[in-house]
């Protein structure tokens, strides 16, 4: 059965007229066009990620020398949970479901989301959750107190949020600003999983769906869990905080350690949600720029199904220094470490897809073999910190902040790279400038090792996270300046990319439909897709229907 | 200027390609994600249990809500009901289930409502007074909120039955209305039993 073709004319309407730009921005602002939506969470996405990177810059300035005063220890508290919460809830989430937004759709060959409205308003929910929180600053105690930003960490331990310890409105902007996002996640999250399981174009079974969508439906599946559970959280703190509940407060029989759990039962899944669209991602880029299909489709799909699950009986192992007993320590201890079967599947099988390929170093594939490095060795001092008696020692130093940041940013941060310039060209029809690229790649490389490769010695020296100065006789002084310079090439590396990005936009190369040669449908589509995507509902007939198209003698169908 | 691109079509007919209905899908993952949200509470009502460091204790003011559970639980086949008689295309039928469902469901609202006034103004306990007013109201109030948008989600599908403008190729429709009424329901047996069996 070898699929006909038709070709597709599509008239670039960006060209035909000059229109005011009150009228091009209330496009924007009414949309429901699933690729809007996507870029608008991106572009939020992104002016957060230099918000919170800003922040970054500055706490590591603070700690670059011993003795410093260069912030306030309040300031420096306002720093820590701000970035933490701006990159976790507005950076990370919103720019994976931007991802998600506009390419689930365009894969599985649908004109839109399942709902395109409800879509709209999980994204405005979200975005006005990211402006809230940092209304803070202007409205915590009133315009001329500014600075009352929360502080009270990114995971908010109770008591410290009660009333009496956190005085004044700054943990209500927190917990409003984590609630709107968790809204909008739900909201996303549902949508996602509808238009996966409903709107897939003719042919495409489950089986033959590319890996891109299904690890959007597993994570999807898990923000449910997951997120719901932070979101009922924050209404009982929220409760607490206006009405005088008694949840977390322990003057009245309330318990502490029940927020922890409440919060690690999200906290946990949470970088499994983040971390499974950025496997999805390498699961594209990978194969393509190896010139071979991936390797063990099925046992991709398995173990991020099994990650999902494993990874949502994990959570305590945050709190071994709680003081769980034996009993719980032990079954979190192997819990934990039963999550790197999956995890190692997973890598085993793009180790198995590059060999014997015919590999092309474009700067996809550069930023996704970053990406698998590092990842190994993030997955490396994680499996340490499983162990509950290593953690004893090593939670609430700097060691844990290494091994989070290799995580996110060594695998989160490198994988979204990757996908920008991979999939730029669709969205825009230019090309991202190769030389800008390489200079952000190898900026950021080395930067990001010098930071976190050199974070891991300060904390085995016994540095604790969260102090905002420290005395010079420790002998922490040298590394932490370190840190900071491999800090500050992350930030030029960062530069030059958003200078790529808005260069390219109006100066880089035409892109044409398919620049890579590559398999998937969102390939078929002009660049950028015309609304509502398709003219002609696609037909496939496997998991890679473009090379079927463009090798009709040897096409997938016949062997899968 | 003009792109051109190619996408796989097919000329020859296939075989039937059916995707399940989007509404119903919605709703099984909202129900999934409420789910977790009551589970949170309800984990948080049990830990507390007789953990309050004053009175009333829940044996002292709580009394089994019989009459409104009945209500409730009766008001799901009613609503079965209004289904099952549109997708026959029986109107007045359908109009008549929902009816009563509202009704049922408007009961037990009142008997909630009462049971509070009773709690509130006689026995002195509100959310303030100690753990079992912070997780029975919290628990109690989720689940009244979320049959307070039944309630109104099905009035306006009653509305639309009164004035004739409910149609058979609505049952979809009102199917996922009835399944997030179910789905209340569900939560109250477990409400009616952590707090009004175990709690006590
Ligand atoms: C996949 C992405 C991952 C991300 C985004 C991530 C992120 C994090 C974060 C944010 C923390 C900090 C907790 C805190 O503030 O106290 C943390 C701690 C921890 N992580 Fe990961 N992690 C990931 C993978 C792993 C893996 C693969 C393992 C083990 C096999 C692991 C084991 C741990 C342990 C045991 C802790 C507790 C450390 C402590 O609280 O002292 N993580 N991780
Ligand atoms: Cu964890």
């Amino acid at each position: 059965m070898s699929p006909a073709t038709r070709v597709m004319e599509a008239v670039d309407e960006t060209q035909a007229v000059k229109r005011p730009a009150f009228e091009v921005i209330y496009d924007w602002v009414t949309t429901v066009d699933h690729k809007k939506i996507g870029i608008m969470y991106i572009v939020y996405a992104l002016i957060f990620l230099v918000i919170g990177g800003v922040e970054a810059i500055l706490m590591r300035i603070q700690l670059a020398v011993p003795n410093n005063h260069f912030v306030s220890p309040q300031v420096f508290n306002q720093l820590f949970t701000m970035h933490g919460t701006t990159m976790i809830f507005f950076m990370a989430m919103p720019i994976l479901f931007g991802f998600g937004n506009y390419l689930v759709p365009l894969m599985i060959g649908a004109r839109d989301m399942a709902f395109p409205r409800l879509n709209a308003f999980s994204f405005w929910v979200s975005a006005f959750g990211g402006f809230l929180l940092y209304f803070s600053y202007l409205g915590g105690s009133g315009l001329y107190a500014a600075g009352s930003a929360p502080d009270v960490g990114w995971f908010a331990y109770a008591p410290l949020t009660a009333k009496v310890f956190s005085p004044g409105h700054s943990t209500d902007y927190w917990t409003l600003a984590v609630l709107l996002s968790g809204i909008g996640s739900i909201g996303t999250a549902l949508n996602t999983v509808t238009t996966i399981l409903c709107m897939r174009c003719r042919g495409m079974k489950l089986t033959k769906m590319p890996l891109l969508p299904w690890l959007y439906l597993v994570m999807s599946g898990m923000v449910f869990i997951a997120v719901s559970p932070l979101t009922a959280a924050q209404i009982m703190l929220m409760l607490d905080r206006y009405v005088g509940s008694h949840f977390f407060d322990t003057q009245a029989g309330g318990s502490a350690v029940l927020w922890m759990h409440y919060f690690w039962i999200f906290g946990h899944p949470e970088v499994y949600i983040l971390i499974l669209p950025t496997f999805a991602f390498m699961n594209e880029i990978i194969p393509v720029f190896s010139r071979k299909a991936i390797f063990g489709y099925p046992a991709m799909v398995a173990a991020s199904v099994g990650i999902g699950f494993i990874s949502l009986g994990v959570w305590a192992h945050h709190m071994f220094a709680v003081g769980m007993g034996p009993a719980g320590n032990t079954f979190f201890v192997f819990a934990t470490m039963v999550i790197s079967v999956p995890t190692g599947i997973k890598i085993f099988n793009w180790l198995a897809t590059i060999w014997g390929g015919k590999v092309i170093f474009s700067l996809p594939m550069m930023f996704a073999i970053g990406f698998l490095f590092q990842f190994l060795i993030a997955g490396l001092t994680g499996i340490m910190l499983s162990a509950a008696p290593f953690d004893w020692q090593l939670t609430g130093s700097y060691f844990v902040v290494a091994h989070f940041h290799y995580v996110i940013v060594g695998g989160i941060i490198f994988s979204l790279f990757a996908a920008f310039y991979y999939w730029y060209p669709k969205a825009t029809g230019r090309m991202l400038n190769t030389t800008l690229g390489k200079w952000h790649f190898w900026l950021f490389l080395i930067g990001f090792h010098l930071t976190f490769d050199f974070m891991h010695i300060p904390g085995i020296l016994g540095m604790p996270r969260r102090i905002y100065t420290y005395e010079a006789s420790r002998g922490w002084g040298t590394w932490n300046f370190i840190i900071g310079v491999g800090a500050i090439f992350q930030a030029i590396a960062v530069i030059i990319f958003a200078y790529n990005l808005v260069r390219s936009y109006f100066k880089g190369d035409i892109a044409g439909h398919d620049p890579w040669d590559a398999w998937t449908l969102e390939w078929a589509t002009p660049s950028p897709p015309p609304v509502y995507n398709f003219a002609h509902d696609p037909t496939v007939n496997s998991r890679r229907p473009l090379w079927d198209l463009k090798h009709p003698e040897e096409p997938d169908s016949d062997f899968e | 200027m003009t792109t051109a691109s190619t996408i796989p079509i097919s000329t020859e007919s296939e075989a039937p390609w059916q995707l399940p209905y989007r509404g119903t899908v919605g709703m099984v993952c909202l129900i999934i994600a409420e789910a977790a949200i009551f589970a949170i509470f309800f984990v948080s009502y049990i830990f507390y249990i007789g953990k309050s460091l004053s009175g009333p204790t829940p044996r002292e003011v709580l009394e089994l809500p019989i009459f409104g559970t009945i209500c409730l639980l009766s008001s799901s086949i009613t609503v079965h009901w209004a289904v099952a008689a549109l997708r026959k295309d029986n109107i007045r039928s359908c109009a008549l289930g929902l009816a009563s469902t509202v009704l049922l469901g408007g009961i037990f609202m009142v008997s909630t409502a009462e049971e509070w006034y009773h709690l509130i103004y006689e026995k002195g306990l509100t959310i303030r007074t100690n753990l079992f007013g912070t997780t029975y109201y919290s628990l109690v109030g989720l689940h009244a909120t979320h049959v307070i948008v039944g309630l109104i989600l099905l009035s306006i599908a009653l509305f639309t039955a009164l004035t004739g403008r409910i149609k058979e190729e609505h049952s979809e429709k009102l199917e996922v209305v009835s399944l997030y009424w179910h789905f209340v329901d569900a939560i109250w047996v477990g409400v009616f039993l952590v707090v009004y069996v175990i709690g006590r």
